[in-house]
């Protein structure tokens, strides 16, 4: 499958999730930001996306699980360096560039875009195959 | 859930599908708003809509839980889609199909198809399809109150004979 292929079908998937129109879901729109997801949106995409391209996607392997209540990954409401490397290793789709310089908890959310998510089952799509 | 809006579990596969039914009586004192009579025209009462949705979140709940042995508390998180093609009189009684399509420690998603048999029909008609998820939360303390209406529906629906019920212990 082409990166254009999966971007459709995620595309379709986002826009069907999320109840919103195909055209507003472009690479660069954050997930909660720009398309309004919440939280329970994560988890129907987790569903969507693994019934579109036929994968099993463990919790936590998309979307972060537990990592912003550990102490060592997080200080004063902020990453800290253990943290941004933690998200970098588990977490090689997302978009943690776009925090680096300001890391609040609170922006978190803006390293899932429609391109990262396009990211991650191109990667995984790979490992299947 | 304190309240069933459920009558009976008709059959459970587990893990797979759970079918229940609903008999809609004009005696339910919000048929009488929903809608009561204008001054042109009388009185029609028909089930709102998201009452449908709680017949089908709860029948969905119940599968959902039953999956992983009702550990966690199921809550309705989402409701991803509802389409119901025509209203509901009294004297009609709803039936829930809920079928699991997902699940996990996060969660669950049902997609679930609502019929409804009408003494004034030959034969029941697809009323529509609904699709919920669900979120699995740590047990509450007003737990109990929910796991006591379950038990009288799981033992009223035993007595009837739903084929699969009699395995559903709380």
């Amino acid at each position: 499958m082409t990166r254009d292929e999966i971007e459709g079908k995620v595309r379709d998937v986002l826009a069907e999730a999320l109840c919103i129109d195909e055209d507003e879901v472009v690479p660069t729109a954050t997930l909660t930001g720009d398309l309004g997801a919440e939280s329970i949106d994560f988890l129907d995409i987790v569903f969507r996306l693994e019934q579109a391209f036929a994968l099993k996607i463990q919790q936590g392997e998309l979307f972060p699980d537990n990592l912003q209540q550990d102490p060592q990954y997080v200080r004063d409401g902020c990453l800290t360096e253990h943290g941004l490397a933690a998200l970098r290793e588990r977490l090689p789709h997302a978009e943690i560039e776009r925090i680096e310089d300001d890391p609040r908890l609170a922006r978190v959310g803006e390293v899932f875009t429609v391109r990262a998510i396009v990211n991650f089952v191109e990667r995984k799509l790979g490992a299947v195959a | 859930m304190r309240w069933l809006w459920i009558d009976r579990i008709l059959s459970l596969e587990p893990g797979v599908r759970l079918t229940a039914c609903k008999a809609v009586s004009l005696s339910e004192p919000h048929l009488h708003e929903h809608f009561p009579a204008l001054a042109a025209e009388g009185a029609l009462p028909v089930v709102p809509a998201p009452l449908i949705i709680e017949g089908m979140a709860q029948a969905g709940g119940l599968l959902v839980g039953h999956a992983r042995g009702f550990k966690d508390d199921v809550v309705l998180a989402k409701v991803r889609k509802a389409d119901l093609a025509f209203d509901v009189l009294p004297g009609a009684t709803l039936h829930f199909e809920a079928i699991l399509t997902a699940i996990d420690d996060a969660g669950a998603s049902v997609r679930g198809l609502v019929r409804v048999h009408d003494p004034a029909w030959q034969g029941p008609q697809d009323l529509g399809t609904i699709e919920l998820m669900f979120a699995h939360i740590e047990p509450r303390r007003d737990s109990i109150l929910a796991a006591e209406a379950f038990r009288t529906l799981i033992s009223a629906s035993v007595h009837a004979g739903g084929a699969g019920v009699a395995g559903m212990v709380l």
